[in-house]
């Protein structure tokens, strides 16, 4: 730091501090950014005289999709919904039933270590793959249809409720469970009166979050043989029926809309 | 809480009344049967012969997929490097376009609430509602296959994600901090660089690096409807049934996951 | 000076916070607002600046008519008027110098501020004030990384900055210990004295407002009821402001103070 002004003592300069204070690191980062992105650009292989015929063609697509059409083939669309909502809520209640036992082992204030690590990796392997890669591998071993949907689903469920929540048990104030402990109470009573009480409310806007997160998913697994309305979205577009397509992706949309309100709206009242 | 008198005239204390206990008896017993109903449903549209056969056909399919074809390594490097840069750039796109959309979408923020905040809302909830791999499905027959498509539809769907997680920040930053940025008279887009900006930043860039940690995953398999990535060879290792690539295929998505799951957390860490 | 007249605000909401309000406060002269809470004191300072819009009446600061003025000419009068805030209002992912510096916003443009390329004469001024207030040492610390007290020095430094006419002051020592709070009430009367700065400060500590200023004006119920000297302040008065309650601690708890500090 500069000395304070003395009589005739340079003008002390300020200069913001920068986000890395090693002058080298800094440039260096600069630099590897600046590399990182020239060689992204200048591998893409974009064929622009494609893409440029593309606006045209997204044009001709896009007047394709009017008007939707519901009516045509509305006997696949209600089977590709019913199917979409069967496999939503099928795989969200035994994901959350299964979710339940492997959250309890995941957190470390609970489980030994041994129990900890196991339940880990299952939150860990089904978290890695995207849904798709797992209804591949579904789909190959029980068949096509919303079976290997349903399995996948319930799958990454775990996964998902899991590791949430017990990074929530993890996190719960310990003067409370220490007070349910000290009445002498056993293991489940542990869980019922001091863990339960303080997770439950996080706990059911979790699973209204999941059950919309599942529909959402439900309606793309269809593209790998998994059924549900992404089946039926996929069969338009091979079939050029853009207008159906259209159709079939604002029922989507609407339906979205609503679990998404609905799942707030719970987990607004029960917060 | 109830208490009721016991016909031995004690009190009894109770959790709920009767008729609140039969309430959540009913929901319980209406929430199963909608579950058995359900699964009544996809079971009539299962051929259960096939699914009794799943483990011979598990162990049929773990015997084709190992030993792993490692020497088709070679033809994954170029995929992958297009599925990393089709996350990342499909990111930046992103937040390009859903930085401003939160900006418009916020109620303290908004030039105009009735008009405008209504449209940004809109643009994030149909972003959100479509599967990134829909995105890639419309933009394949639009641009043609290929990754331009797959960074498009990458950015697409994101830009709703960004834009919510982001504005829900902008609602909830302090005003007080605002109000002192106005008081010294600076104009709105000072009040904006200087009194909003520093409290969102944390969140801004945590839900950056979070939605690429996402998007890497995502970018993996939009290669299945052909836009671009490692997926288009899973698509076609599947298609020919050579399970012994697609193990090495699930192999290094695995590590490209892993690794950019440690790196965003990383990163977080730092800037949180 | 400031010259406040037929001050009225009513909110959205049918409230009305203050009713045909007149007050004139000359140069140099630091005045206290005391009342109790929702008297409307944090309205009338936000009236003054319009950070409230009020409904009706004049603000006058030197001769120019706040109430008239359109958005730019504003913004350019709300430089000459430096609000120090309860809970100090710092933006505090920035640094203590970025804090201060934000002082000089109205007077640079927005490239300018963006880059933080503020005219040296600026950051001269800036590290002279932090010397001032003892802070200088601790420029490039982030403000949520001070203590009360010296978060509120910087924004009484950041107020200084725009180099006002006024001083707005709201409930500046809120959530300070009371030592603290004795050092920044006597640091802002020191600094009014030596810049000739008229000061309008809301507080709700009666003992405080009757040590450090010249002139106290009581608020209730959106109404003037009581304007004169810090030694005005008998019981009967207090219970016309805040209702009926003991006061002779309240005031004798003043002179106490007032010893010991002349004692130490």
């Amino acid at each position: 730091m500069d000395a304070v002004a003395l009589p005739g003592a340079p003008m002390r300069r300020w200069r913001p501090k920068p986000l890395i204070d090693n002058a080298w690191t800094r440039y260096l980062v600069y630099l590897g950014a600046i590399l990182y992105a020239a060689l992204a650009f200048g591998t893409l292989e974009i064929n622009w005289a494609r893409a440029a015929e593309g606006f045209e063609r997204g044009a001709r697509f896009i007047a394709g999709f009017f008007p939707p059409d519901f009516i045509t083939k509305r006997q696949e669309i209600a089977e590709g919904l019913l199917e979409s909502i069967t496999m939503t809520v099928v795989s969200t209640a035994i994901g959350i039933i299964l979710a339940v036992p492997v959250a309890l082992g995941a957190a470390r204030n609970l489980a030994p270590l041994p129990i900890y690590l196991l339940c880990r990796a299952v939150i860990a392997l089904s978290r890695t793959f995207q849904e798709i890669i797992i209804a591949i591998v579904f789909v190959a071993m029980v068949g096509f249809g919303p079976l290997a949907g349903m399995l996948t689903l319930s799958f990454a469920t775990i996964g998902f409720m899991a590791k949430l929540l017990a990074e929530d048990i993890e996190e719960i104030e310990t003067s409370q469970a220490e007070a349910v402990r000290a009445t002498g109470a056993s293991w489940f009573q542990l869980l019922a009166w001091g863990i339960q009480p303080q997770v439950l409310p996080r706990f059911i806007g979790l699973s209204a979050y999941r059950l919309d997160i599942n529909f959402r998913e439900s309606a793309v697994l269809g593209l790998v043989g998994a059924g549900g309305i992404g089946d039926t979205l996929n069969n338009a577009f091979e079939r050029y029926e853009f207008d159906t397509a259209a159709a079939i992706m604002l029922i989507i949309i609407v339906i979205v809309m609503g679990c998404e309100y609905a799942s707030s709206w719970i987990r607004r009242k029960v917060q | 809480m109830p208490v009721a008198s016991t016909s031995s005239g004690q009190k009894a204390w109770m959790r709920r009344t009767t008729s609140g206990d039969l309430a959540v008896w009913a929901a319980w017993l209406a929430g199963v049967a909608i579950v058995v109903a359900s699964f009544e449903i996809i079971s009539q549209a299962t051929i259960w012969a096939f699914v009794w056969d799943a483990p011979t056909q598990g162990a049929d399919l773990i015997g084709r997929m190992f030993p792993p074809r490692w020497s088709y390594l070679d033809q994954l490097w170029k995929p992958m490097w297009d599925t990393i840069n089709m996350a990342t750039l499909g990111t930046g796109l992103a937040i390009l376009l859903g930085v401003p959309v939160a900006f418009l979408a916020a109620h303290n923020t908004t030039p105009s609430a009735l008009l405008v905040r209504p449209i940004a809302i809109f643009v994030i909830v149909a972003s959100r509602s479509i599967n990134s791999l829909i995105w890639a499905l419309l933009l394949v027959v639009v641009f043609g296959p290929g990754t331009l498509a797959g960074i498009l539809s990458i950015a697409l769907r994101s830009i709703g994600f960004i834009g919510k997680l982001l504005y829900e920040a902008i609602e909830e930053i302090d005003r007080t901090q605002v109000e002192a940025v106005t008081a010294t008279g600076a104009g709105r887009a000072q009040v904006l660089a200087w009194g909003i900006v520093p409290q969102i930043m944390p969140a801004f860039a945590g839900i950056a690096v979070f939605r690429w940690d996402i998007n890497i995953r995502e970018a993996t398999v939009l290669g299945l409807v052909g836009a671009g990535g490692i997926g288009m060879q899973l698509q076609a290792s599947i298609n020919v049934l050579a399970w012994p690539q697609v193990t090495v295929i699930f192999a290094l998505i695995l590590v490209t996951v892993v690794v950019s799951e440690w790196l965003s957390a990383r990163v977080r860490h730092a800037v949180i | 000076m400031l010259e406040i007249s037929g001050l009225t605000k009513r909110y959205a909401t049918g409230d009305l916070a203050l009713t045909d309000v007149s007050l004139t406060v000359p140069d140099g002269q630091v005045m206290a607002l005391i009342g109790p809470s929702g008297a409307g004191k944090s309205t009338l300072i936000r009236c003054v600046n319009r950070l409230v819009e009020p409904t009706a009446g004049r603000v006058v600061l030197n001769g120019d008519d706040i109430t008239a003025l359109g958005p730019a000419a504003l913004r350019r009068a709300r430089r000459r008027m430096g609000m120090i805030f309860q809970e100090y209002a710092l933006v505090e992912r920035l640094s203590v110098m970025e804090n201060v510096l934000s002082g000089r916003l109205g007077y640079v443009g927005f490239w300018t501020s963006w880059f933080r390329r503020f005219p040296q004469k600026d950051v001269t001024e800036a590290f002279r004030l932090l010397e001032r207030v003892g802070l200088d040492h601790m420029v490039d610390k982030r403000a949520d990384a001070l203590s009360g007290g010296q978060r509120q020095r910087v924004g009484i430094v950041r107020a200084l900055m725009q180099n006002p006419e006024l001083l707005l002051v709201d409930e500046p020592t809120a959530s300070l210990d009371p030592k603290t709070s004795r050092q920044i009430m006597r640091l802002i009367v020191e600094l009014c004295a030596e810049r000739g700065l008229a000061a309008i400060i809301n507080i709700h500590d009666v003992a405080l407002a009757q040590s450090f200023a010249q002139r106290i004006v009581g608020l209730q119920g959106g109404r003037i009821v009581y304007d004169g000297p810090a030694d005005g302040l008998t019981p009967s008065v207090l219970t016309t402001i805040y209702g009926e309650e003991d006061w002779s601690k309240t005031i004798a708890a003043v002179e106490d103070d007032a010893e010991t500090e002349l004692a130490g």
